[in-house]
């Protein structure tokens, strides 16, 4: 079995956001990580290679540094990476970043393509889904357990309220919660091997089967028209008193705003 | 593509075992807003299996007009059938706009369906108008107008983002469930019907439902209370819950939390509150012992009254708050629900 993961390299926001004096995000000073979703999603690879046997290779698209997403799965566990890197594919909105990453899975043979349900830095969910449409193939997105069943896999599908279990025939995407698993650590053999191995770095030339209209910024359909940071509603009363005053405080600004 | 061939702003209308979802109508209410903006009217688009009964009650929500894709194909949400339904309704029926909730479903749904019509979508919008792109004019470039913009939070809430879609039709959006005000319903309004259905031919793509495991319902949907009395980490056990029950009822409130007691195992994640849970506006919150993470926060800013309860003066969750109080919850929470029980006792 051949699967394919697609891996982001994103900017820790749980571990701690940094502002710059004027408010705005430092994220210079953020540390960077293997996206959550996306490491879940490895996880599960990994966890089916060590089951039935198969040859894990992960995906990323991004600046040279993300090499080092890869090599942290290669240290992992996966068998091969693939970065693909080209100042043309920059500035990229979803469409134009699925239409990429599908033109690089073109090239590869998969049975299963798995990605992380999003990103913590975009929070669209859109990648995987969008992926799948490109390639043709099922998708289960919010996969909470997957399981392989002869030329099928069955997968927990997550909702708000239940959950579905559905079987797809493979080739197939499926789109990994966090919750679905605890990632294994990197061992240090892992890691000695990964930087031995040889990293496959793809840029425009190498995508198969995509148009130049729809790739980068200029590809992107969805265009920013204003990003700024938060403007948070600024803070209220805050009173240090002794319980009952505490209680009087509390239940004479519910009657003021008429709640009780 | 001709963009001006595109006309009206046309909602995707959830329903899961034939009950429309909450979401549907919520995006009823905005698509009237941007409907009027635009001099045009509203479609709900109806997807499932045995649904067109439930047209009028999307009319009552302000639907002008419902499209209703009825198949047997269609009865359980699968992403291809109902990819296939909306797409063949965007690709025949051309709307300007097409909106759909953020929910477990949509977020499949509007995906897959964006790329299979070759459009943008944006994510998660909490906030969407009718303006010009660029929003100043720009020397050089052709500012465009009745355009729809999205906005979004991005970076887990720090970051704040207006999206257009400028050259592609329809503008999409996921929308965020809970943001979007309803209007009042409009009782015995009748939908102008249209049924379509585009064929279901099933290949590889239909995905097989071999089970449906529904999780027990809780009472109340978070989303829907008026008031929330929630917990972190700060209460300390699950058994002491019991004191954020007690005022929770006393006000008739429901009791949700913060991701660090669904990760201790305390309560389950329907009543989360944040980021990667639920996005609530109750008129009254209550942030008992929750230090207020951004991503809590992002999921609870909008509410019209917070009040805090917290040990820790420096807490982030003061930053928000309208009324806080520095002090230990076990003393005050209890005394808060008796005095409040006999003012409620007394105004009777």
């Amino acid at each position: 079995m051949k699967i394919v993961v697609c891996v982001k390299q994103v900017p820790d926001t749980a571990g701690g956001v940094k502002f710059n004096p004027d408010g705005t995000l430092d994220r210079g000073a953020m540390l960077t990580i293997m996206n959550p979703d996306d490491k879940a999603g490895l996880e599960a690879a990994l966890r089916l290679k060590d089951q039935y046997g198969a040859e894990v290779t992960v995906v990323t698209m991004g600046l040279p540094k993300a090499e080092e997403v890869l090599r942290e799965a290669m240290a992992m566990g996966a068998d091969k990476g693939v970065l693909v890197t080209d100042r043309v594919l920059g500035g990229a909105d979803t469409w134009a970043t699925s239409t990429t990453l599908a033109g690089a899975i073109r090239n590869l043979e998969y049975d299963l393509i798995i990605t992380g349900r999003q990103a913590i830095d975009g929070d669209t969910a859109q990648v995987g889904p969008q992926i799948s449409e490109h390639l043709d193939i099922p998708v289960i997105s919010y996969a909470q357990d997957i399981k392989i069943e002869g030329d099928s896999v069955v997968v927990e599908r997550q909702y708000e309220d239940r959950y579905h279990v559905v079987k797809a025939k493979m080739p197939c995407l499926i789109t990994a919660l966090s919750e679905l698993n605890e990632p294994r650590y990197m061992t240090p053999g892992g890691i000695f091997d990964a930087y031995k191995q040889e990293i496959t770095v793809w840029g425009r030339a190498d995508l198969k089967d995509v148009d130049d209209a729809n790739l980068g910024l200029k590809g992107s359909p969805t265009k920013i028209a204003k990003a700024s940071d938060k403007v948070r509603k600024g803070a209220g009363e805050k009173v240090s008193l002794d319980p009952d005053e505490s209680v009087s405080y509390i239940v004479d600004k519910l009657k003021v705003k008429h709640v009780i | 593509m001709n963009l001006e061939e595109y006309k009206g702003v046309y909602v995707f209308a959830q329903q899961v075992d034939n009950e429309i979802s909450s979401i549907a109508f919520e995006l009823l209410g905005k698509a009237k807003d941007l409907a009027k903006d635009l001099n045009t009217d509203v479609t709900a688009v109806l997807i499932g299996s045995g649904v067109k009964g439930l047209a009028d009650q999307l009319a009552e929500y302000g639907a002008d007009k419902v499209i209703v894709v009825d198949d047997p194909e269609l009865k359980d949400y699968r992403t291809e059938p109902y990819a296939h339904a909306l797409a063949s309704v965007i690709n025949k029926y051309k709307p300007e706009i097409m909106l759909v909730g953020a929910t477990a479903i949509g977020r499949d749904l509007g995906p897959r369906v964006s790329a299979r019509v070759a459009t943008g979508l944006t994510a998660d919008c909490t906030v969407l108008e009718i303006g010009d792109f660029p929003l100043q004019a720009v020397p050089g470039q052709e500012q465009l107008h009745n355009q729809l913009l999205m906005t979004r939070p991005a970076f887990g809430g720090n970051t704040i983002a207006t999206i257009a879609c400028p050259y592609n039709r329809p503008q999409m959006a996921t929308v965020r469930a809970g943001v979007m005000q309803k209007i009042d319903p409009i009782k015995g309004a009748k939908a102008n019907v249209e049924e379509f259905n585009p064929g279901f031919t099933p290949d590889n793509k239909y995905v097989e439902i071999l089970d449906i495991v529904k999780s027990v319902a809780e009472t109340v949907d978070i989303m829907d209370a008026k008031i929330l009395v929630s917990g972190g980490r700060g209460v300390g056990s699950p058994e002491n819950f019991k004191i954020l029950e007690d005022l929770a009822e006393v006000l008739g409130g429901t009791v949700s939390c913060s991701r660090a007691v669904v990760d201790s195992g305390w309560k389950p994640k329907d009543l989360q509150v944040g980021q990667t849970g639920k996005t609530v506006r109750p008129n009254v919150y209550f942030a008992i012992g929750i230090s207020g993470a951004i991503q809590h926060v992002a999921g609870m800013e909008e509410s019209d009254i917070i009040v805090a309860i917290n040990k820790d003066a420096d807490a982030p969750i003061f930053d928000v708050a309208d009324y806080g109080v520095v002090g230990d919850l076990n003393k005050i929470v209890p005394k808060l629900t008796e005095a409040l029980k006999a003012e409620i006792a007394a105004a009777k």
